[in-house]
């Protein structure tokens, strides 16, 4: 295809590109993978075993094959290459528009080392004595996120970041129980920033929840915190930077405030991009704290898992750790099942091996030095974005420019003058190939977006999404119905959520679907 | 409470144009221009009011009156809900280019639609020269038979259409000065936007083909209807009152960005609040439930024949008293424990003194010596405020100051906000 007559590039050998992408996304209509299924299609043809076929006991006997799809290697390569080209990632996209998911590059040399088969051939019930080494690398990342929290130990049982928060949440209720005062302390207090999941998961542990609302500055109101806590109060679960990315710069009173009343300080630090080796959950007199692996230290964020969580505690929480612990003698590493005082298990086995090691391995390749460098960056990049977005017209952050590591923006000024809403910006915004999120409900700033660029993306990444933006932005008081009808370029037009509120149609396996809609 | 409206006699200014009679058109009333064959399955009524908003240009803080307008109109405002109107019906014919629109004949609906390209059906109703709320009113009244109704105006206008009682779903153009209420649009192509939403399954699966089917719309809430005293607003004071709920389109922008269900805002918050608050119930204690569709979910979840408006008083299960005026609580309150359970008014954050002043200061200090304030809100309407304190206006500043500092809001079972609450009078002279 040649370039139109008149272009300026018309006569270069090679046509520069223009300032944004003409990006499509691929549409393949790919059907289910089940769907696909022909009965005897096989990707191999496995030769007859040559022993002798065992009389199987009933019991272990399935009464029916299971129903696997049938299909070619050819038929099953094709099918995930498509998937994964109806897909935007971090891999192919400009990752910054999953605000609060944080999402970073996972260097694809921690991919080759859980795929070594001294890796991805370990069985969880191989004795202790067999597995030293994955053992010493559970071991090692403890103590290395026992350092970077200030925590006396960590648990990297639970296999994403809500399991860990309800690991918290089920050892704040260990250590009120072990000490006569379950009954009486029935609340948790939170903050309307702070990741849903604190709420979430004190609830789903039977506790009643008392949300802090943001002051004038946009940092929970201490006052009202003065007011919540008392007798009753089991704990503080709170996101710091919040969901806003501003740092609330009296969390120590805070965390004095709670212990004051008898109840523990519980750090959200999911991400803590922003703060790594800058300071610790420790140091401002937390109890517990948790990470999310693949928020913070590079691992796959997995689509809802497995991901990794680790969960971390001062002295006095430790004996109600999850289990079982990884201990080390000074020789050999073992598994110490023999805690009477602990929560129990948050999930079978250890933990998400392959993301323990991925971890492992990022914290290892950077150092101490290089944690502290990715804190810093990241709060680079992020503040040189703010600098571009605020340039947009129509675009502004509530409460200021003081932001750590994301910022939650505003398009109220846009939406007003052309009745475009966030949400339509970001489905736009997707037209070009980037992700885009709003915020969790509901709205406190009105119109959201929430940015956060993290370490991994260089500046021209990050003039090519506020460009997106400013486009679309134009695009909204030029054409509002333009914007209102994205996407143009994507695998798909719209999709109805309504099944994700209603259990009657939603279907989250092939087993589901044909249960609710083909029977 | 509600005797405390304005006059509503108020008329409106006079508008060029607007001396076309009913039936302009040549097509005499309701059903003179009928639908596609078969029908169009989607039916709106519009109603425009024409000189709403016209105050806020010219720095009048409202456009209620017919003195107000003319001096709008002085001043050099030109009425702009009629343009608001055809941008609202624009975007709803851009999706839906077969619904029907009825409306009412010259400046109340006929042009906005005739200039966004519609062809409107006019209703039998010969507005007055210059309209006036009777006028919105009749035309509410005469549209029984539409699938939505939408109205151009702000919260004056609001009232007049609850006034005329719709048999049907409201959805509010924004075009007045105040726009308080929760039955509005932001944005008058998003009104349009969200009627096409609402009547998107209209017409198909489940339709009766009948022109006014009512198959496949969408699903709907109660938003509550508020309004301010213009004359009190004029002279500083803001004094929003409750008028009643109007049914509005649940329907919001919901588009593939959302990252986690929106429990918070679901319709069912009324109905967890009202959980919560039957559990924190506590026998011998008296409950007095303020105004609004909050507080009525507690009645309804009681089985108690609580009001929308009034203030009404129950005990151990029972109804003690309904619609009590200041005088009958304050004997019904002496001598008992009482906890008064009150919900905020969107937008403004009032708890005390507005729609609710028979819990007047002698009432609140005697609450306040006993069992206090349970205030109900969902996170959504505390997130609304944005930032700012929940109110209190008894009228004593005495009684006012009682409440100061922070309060626990129910927002769902189990779950609450400590919020801070401020006498309305130092938070308007601080």
């Amino acid at each position: 295809m040649s370039g139109h007559a008149g272009e300026p590039f018309a006569e270069l050998p090679v046509a520069p590109k223009p300032r944004l992408r003409r990006f499509h996304q691929a549409r393949w209509d790919e059907p289910i993978i089940f769907e696909q299924s022909r009965p005897g299609r096989r990707g191999i043809a496995v030769p007859a075993p040559g022993v002798p076929a065992v009389e199987l006991p009933d019991t272990v006997r399935r009464a029916e094959p299971p129903r696997l799809p049938e299909m070619s290697q050819l038929h099953v390569l094709r099918h995930y290459v498509r998937l994964s080209q109806e897909n935007l990632g971090v891999d192919q996209a400009i990752a910054v528009g999953q605000g609060t998911c944080t999402m970073k590059y996972s260097p694809k040399v921690n991919d080759r080392f859980v795929t070594d088969p001294k890796v991805a051939e370990l069985h969880p019930l191989q004795p202790d004595d067999t597995v030293q080494g994955v053992l010493e690398i559970y071991w090692r990342l403890e103590r290395m996120l026992a350092e970077i929290s200030g925590m006396h130990r960590v648990s990297l049982q639970p296999a994403s970041g809500s399991a860990a928060i309800y690991a918290n949440v089920a050892m704040i209720r260990a250590y009120h129980a072990s000490r006569g005062e379950g009954e009486r302390r029935d609340q948790v207090i939170t903050t309307m920033f702070s990741h849903p999941s604190n709420a979430a998961c004190a609830k789903t542990a039977g506790y009643e929840v008392i949300t802090l609302m943001p002051d004038e500055n946009g940092c929970p109101d201490i006052e009202a915190l003065r007011a919540a806590v008392g007798p009753r109060t089991a704990a503080l679960m709170i996101t710091n930077p919040e969901d806003t990315g501003i740092f609330n710069p009296r969390i120590a009173e805070f965390v004095a405030l709670v212990h004051e009343a008898g109840g523990l300080a519980c750090y959200d630090q999911a991400n803590a991009n922003g703060l790594l080796g800058v300071t610790r959950a420790a140091d401002a007199g937390f109890d517990l704290c948790h990470f999310n692996l693949h928020k913070t230290f590079s691992t796959p964020h997995a689509c809802g898992g497995p991901a990794a969580g680790a969960s971390g505690v001062s002295e006095a929480l430790a004996p109600f750790l999850p289990g079982p612990t990884v201990e080390f003698d000074g020789s050999r590493y073992h598994l110490d099942a023999d805690r009477p005082l602990s929560v129990g298990k948050m999930r079978p086995f250890l933990g998400v091996t392959p993301n323990v090691v991925r971890a492992y391995a990022w914290i290892m390749a950077l150092g101490a030095a290089g944690l502290r460098e990715v804190a810093e960056t990241a709060v680079l990049n992020n503040n040189y974005l703010m600098h571009r977005i605020l340039q947009i017209k129509g675009a502004s952050a509530p409460w200021g420019r003081n932001r750590l590591e994301q910022v939650r923006y505003s398009w109220q000024e846009l939406s007003e003058e052309t009745g475009v809403h966030s949400e339509e910006i970001g489905v736009r915004a997707a037209d070009f190939g980037v992700h885009y999120w709003t915020s969790h409900h509901p709205y406190v700033v009105p119109e959201p977006f929430t940015l956060e660029p993290t370490e991994s993306y260089s500046k021209e990444d990050l003039d090519e999404y506020a460009a997106i933006l400013e486009h679309v932005a134009d695009e909204a008081r030029r054409d509002p119905g333009l914007v209102k009808g994205a996407p143009y370029n994507q695998t798909v037009h719209r999709i109805d959520p309504s099944s994700l509120d209603d259990p009657e149609r939603w279907s989250p396996t092939w087993r589901a679907y044909t249960r609710k809609h083909l029977s | 409470m509600t005797t405390d409206r304005p006059d509503p006699s108020r008329t409106a200014a006079g508008h060029p144009g607007s001396s076309r009679a009913a039936g302009g058109t040549g097509d005499p009333g309701r059903a003179a221009r009928p639908g596609p064959p078969g029908g169009a399955a989607f039916t709106v009524g519009l109603i425009v009011n024409p000189v709403a908003g016209i105050g806020g240009p010219a720095g009048l803080k409202g456009s209620d009156g017919a003195g107000v307008q003319l001096e709008a109109l002085a001043r050099g405002a030109s009425p702009r809900a009629g343009e608001r109107a055809a941008l609202a019906v624009r975007a709803l014919l851009a999706r839906r280019p077969d619904t029907r629109i009825v409306t009412v004949a010259g400046p109340m609906g006929e042009d906005s639609v005739r200039a966004a390209g519609g062809v409107p059906e006019l209703l039998r109703l010969a507005p007055g020269d210059p309209s006036s709320p009777r006028d919105t009113t009749a035309a509410v009244e005469a549209m029984r038979d539409v699938d939505l109704l939408l109205f151009a105006g702000g919260d004056g206008t609001a009232r007049d259409v609850l006034d005329g009682s719709p048999s049907c779903p409201v959805l509010g153009v924004p075009a007045g000065v105040k726009v308080y209420s929760g039955c509005f649009a932001v944005s008058p192509a998003a009104a349009g936007t969200t009627a096409a939403e609402f009547g998107r399954d209209a017409g198909r699966a489940g339709s009766t083909g009948s022109p006014t089917s009512t198959g496949g719309t969408g699903s709907t809430l109660a938003a509550e209807v508020v309004d301010l005293d213009e004359d009190a607003y004029r002279s500083g004071r803001v004094s929003p009152l409750l008028y009643g709920t109007l049914r509005v389109p649940a329907a919001r922008a919901r588009l593939s960005g959302r990252k986690v269900g929106s429990s918070a805002a679901a319709p069912g918050s009324a109905e967890a609040i009202a959980r919560e608050v039957a559990a924190r119930m506590r026998p011998g204690v008296r409950y007095v439930l303020g105004p609004g569709a909050t507080t009525m979910a507690v009645g309804r979840l009681l089985g108690l024949d609580t009001t929308l408006l009034g203030v009404d008083v129950v005990q151990d299960g029972e109804l003690v008293a309904a619609d009590v005026t200041e005088r009958r609580l304050l004997g019904l309150v002496e001598g008992h424990e009482t906890c008064a359970v009150l919900s905020v008014i969107g937008g403004q954050g009032f708890v005390l003194g507005r729609g609710n002043q028979q819990i007047g200061p002698a009432v609140l200090k005697k609450i306040m010596a006993s069992g206090g304030l349970l205030v109900l809100a969902t996170q959504q309407k505390l997130a609304g405020l944005g930032g700012r304190p929940l109110l209190a206006d008894t009228g004593d500043p005495e009684a006012d100051a009682l409440v100061a500092g922070h309060v626990s809001v129910i927002t769902g079972h189990r779950e609450s906000a400590v919020y801070r609450i401020r006498p309305a009078t130092e938070e308007f002279t601080a």
